[in-house]
């Protein structure tokens, strides 16, 4: 698929009145030439069964559901759709596994944990190229990013399991049974990795449910999970909608769910799980501040604006999806934003030149333009870049809305998509106070090349994660998770072990 | 309603006071009132409940707090919030240690209270000096905690990767009916420690101890608004205290499964921590811990690049 861009030059008014070129002529003489990954070394079943008890099984109602690739709208392979006998089946597998899996030597446990890290490196460019297919990821970061750090988690917890009692000072941390897992379809792998390897490390077992229309990845682990002959019934991975997660949810044997995903569906689940003695994780939405102080490296920083909101298609529920400049740089960052929007590359997820990839659903577009729809009809100037887009499939060009007020839904609401609110500030306090006034706080950025302000400004952000000129970091060492509307739980890091414990 | 003279315990217990000149004597009665934003204001709503000793002596009419009490003892905590948090930890620990202080100066006090609301006299004087000791050890804490928990992480970029303890910010604290004051001290002392202000409500059938410990608060250099103290009724109050959208945390210390359902559902509103002290024996070591401070506090992760 050939992306030609043709950026235009454009004439807007400078603050004198003048009338000034300020798009750089990008791809007007030269565009890149496709650079497809291959795909030829990749197997893709047609129909893809439940993962319970170590096989493959057929659900019991027989149903299945198609799961499309979102660049084409072609459907790639069918699932099962769990219900929740299903559910039930697999639950009784985990606590069937859990006695014997719990009192494993830790060191064996942990050694299986490496094995299933290790055997995901070596599939690793599969399991990219599937990722890139089932979800719209650009294979560069789904290559790059999402892979090895999945692989990474199992690794770091593996070596946890046999060292818990110098995790906790004082405490005899044993695991809390069998979890119930929910994830999301922004990382389809990562997202699993996140949730299955601190839990079984420390010698839970599980059922995880992938999302609706990414479950490819979580069933090729399911098939790495099975070569690396893990114990029966530890991993059980299923897949289905959002009857098969309230099946999960509800089940009366599960001791702990750990969801990742929206706040209005995160606080359900805390709801129906109040009367029961469920421990919960929940990492939520946010809508993040990405803040630039005028003596920031203004360059570093413009990289940074574009990691921090169009990384993924902007599906990063800590994305820097409001940004904050200083008023006096903020013609200067607002062109350079501008320039290298233009520059960027939306189309095919398998090009390796592809910056922005397909939209992961015909829905989420949907969510995405009712947004941009909301933006300008509040008000904001919308501006887009001038990129072409392929045809077939779903896709936004790179968005962001000038002159947003806090008031807006844009700057209030988590969008999910390549969508930049972007808003001024005159002092440091000003945009604590602005930065900090939403009920989420997952996440923050903040660019300045002063050091004390970088403390000053991070201590009084109220956010979980904090990236100071830089943007959109993530390691299996680095504790993750929100403030208030967020949620609470950390995952990775010691941290979150955790979430995966009783301490007692 | 004339309040009944009520005689000090210990005035009848002393051995070297003049009983019978004593007795002549009018006690002065104190009003126990609550305790928000560093003054006493009686209830908004003017309502009370009574407060009766085993053998049926009134101990006082205790002010029932409403709504109105408990939104504005959230104002004064969040408030109070930036400046307590921003307090350096060894400035913290200075101020609960002279909490400490304060409270040894004024053990016959307490004692007293803990007799007339039903404890024995052995019983009372270890649940003071217990609570005492109980200050001087979250005091030692507050500057070390963040030492325990925090971490330099090591990532496989370059990056400079750092996860620090922040307080949670406005907490609520139900405190255990029994051990009203030791039980008191314990959770409050734990969530200011950590940077938290917090709003307590008292004991329902052991009140007197709290709004005395109000006065101890008061007489030390705990910021007003830090630690604010309702009487009430906990059935009343705890549907405001889940769903009011300041607050950050609660603490629920009781058994009952009702209520704790209540929290869990209920504080999804703005998805406060909920936070359960079940069956604690809160005069043992095990009510000495720092995964009490822990439990009102977030986990913040910063990353720096390394390098140019």
């Amino acid at each position: 698929m050939k992306t030609k861009q043709k950026a235009t030059v454009k004439k807007v008014t400078s603050t004198n009145g003048s009338m000034v070129d300020i798009s750089l002529k990008f791809n007007e003489g030269w565009s890149y030439s496709p650079a497809p990954e291959s795909t030829d070394h990749v197997s893709i079943k047609e129909r893809y069964e439940l993962f319970i008890g170590g096989k493959f099984v057929k659900p019991i109602k027989g149903k299945y559901f198609a799961t499309i690739n979102p660049a084409t709208e072609k459907k790639i392979s069918e699932v099962a759709n769990a219900s929740s006998e299903d559910v039930d089946k697999a639950v009784k597998a985990a606590r069937k596994a859990f006695g014997p899996w719990s009192s494993l030597p830790a060191r064996e446990r942990g050694k299986y944990v490496y094995r299933i890290a290790r055997m995901m490196q070596e599939k690793a460019r599969e399991l990219a190229v599937i990722e890139s297919i089932d979800g719209g990821k650009a294979i560069r970061e789904s290559r790059d990013i999402d892979i090895p750090l999945a692989a990474a988690h199992f690794f770091y917890y593996a070596g946890w399991a046999d060292k818990l009692d110098y995790a906790f000072p004082n405490k005899k941390p044993k695991p809390l049974g069998v979890a119930g897992q929910i994830i999301p379809w922004n990382f389809p792998l990562l997202m699993a990795a996140w949730k299955i390897a601190p839990a079984i490390a420390v010698g839970n077992t599980v059922i995880l449910k992938s999302a609706e229309t990414t479950p490819l990845t979580s069933l090729k682990l399911a098939e790495i999970i099975q070569e690396a002959g893990l114990p029966d019934g530890v991993v059980n991975i299923i897949t289905g909608a959002g009857d098969t997660g309230a099946a999960i949810v509800n089940h009366p044997d599960i001791d702990k769910i750990a969801f990742t995903g929206s706040t209005s569906v995160g606080k359900i689940i805390q709801k129906a799980i109040a009367g029961t003695d469920k421990k919960a994780t929940l990492e939520l939405g946010g809508k993040a501040a990405n803040i630039i102080l005028d003596d920031a490296p203004l360059d570093q920083a413009v990289e940074g604006i574009i990691n921090g909101i169009y990384f993924n298609q902007g599906h990063v529920c800590c994305a820097g999806s409001r940004l904050f400049v200083q008023e006096g740089v903020a013609e200067t960052v607002i062109r350079k934003l501008k320039d290298r929007m233009q520059t960027l590359i939306v189309g095919d997820p398998l090009d390796k030149n592809t910056d922005i990839g397909a939209i992961n659903s015909k829905e989420q577009l949907a969510t995405i333009n009712k947004y941009i729809k909301i933006g300008k009809k509040e008000g904001a100037d919308f501006y887009q870049s001038a990129c072409d887009i392929p045809e077939r499939g779903y896709w936004c060009r790179p968005t962001l809305f000038l002159n947003v007020s806090q008031s807006h839904r844009i700057a209030q609401e988590e969008i999910f998509g390549p969508v930049l609110a972007v808003q001024t500030f005159r002092t440091v306090d000003e945009v604590i106070e602005k930065a900090n006034n939403t009920p989420y706080g997952l996440s923050a950025g903040i660019w300045t090349d002063k050091g004390s302000k970088i403390f000053n400004i991070t201590s009084k952000l109220r956010a979980g994660v904090i990236w100071a000129n830089t943007y959109n970091k993530f390691d299996p060492a680095s504790p993750f998770g929100g403030y208030k509307e967020s949620g609470f739980g950390r995952e990775g890091g010691l941290p979150g072990l955790q979430a995966y414990l009783n301490l007692g | 309603m004339p309040k009944t003279i009520r005689k000090s315990k210990l005035q009848e217990n002393s051995k070297n006071g003049n009983a019978q000149e004593r007795s002549k004597r009018l006690n002065v009665q104190k009003t126990y009132k609550l305790f928000i934003g560093g003054k006493f204001p009686r209830t908004e709503s003017g309502r009370y409940y009574t407060l009766k000793s085993a053998d049926g002596e009134l101990l006082g009419n205790i002010c029932r707090a409403s709504r109105k009490d408990f939104r504005e003892s959230v104002l004064a905590a969040r408030g109070a919030f930036k400046g307590w948090s921003s307090k350096s930890a060894f400035n913290r620990s200075q101020i609960l240690y002279r909490l400490a202080e304060m409270l040894e100066g004024r053990q016959a006090q307490f004692v007293d209270e803990l007799i007339i609301q039903g404890a024995s006299s052995s019983m009372a004087q270890k649940e003071v000096i217990a609570a005492v000791d109980r200050l001087v050890y979250y005091a030692g804490w507050c500057d070390k905690y963040q030492q325990i928990f925090s971490a330099v992480n090591p990532v496989a970029s370059s990056h400079f990767n750092f996860s620090v303890l922040e307080p949670t910010g406005v907490v609520v604290i139900t405190a255990p009916e029994e051990n009203s004051l030791i039980g008191l001290v314990t959770t409050a002392a734990s969530a200011i420690a950590g940077g938290n202000t917090c709003i307590i409500l008292a004991s329902e059938s052991k009140p007197l101890c709290a709004i005395s410990f109000a006065e101890v608060i008061n007489t030390s250099d705990v910021p007003g608004g830090v630690i604010n103290i309702l009487t009430g009724k906990l059935s009343e109050l705890i549907g405001h205290f889940t769903t009011h959208m300041d607050v950050n945390s609660i603490v629920y210390c009781g058994n009952d499964a009702s209520t704790i359902k209540k929290i869990k559902s209920d504080s999804t509103s703005n998805l406060k921590r909920p936070v359960f002290r079940k069956n604690i024996n809160w005069l043992s070591a095990e009510a000495e811990t720092p995964y009490f401070i822990a439990d009102t506090q977030e986990i913040k992760t910063t990353w720096h690049p390394v390098g140019i």
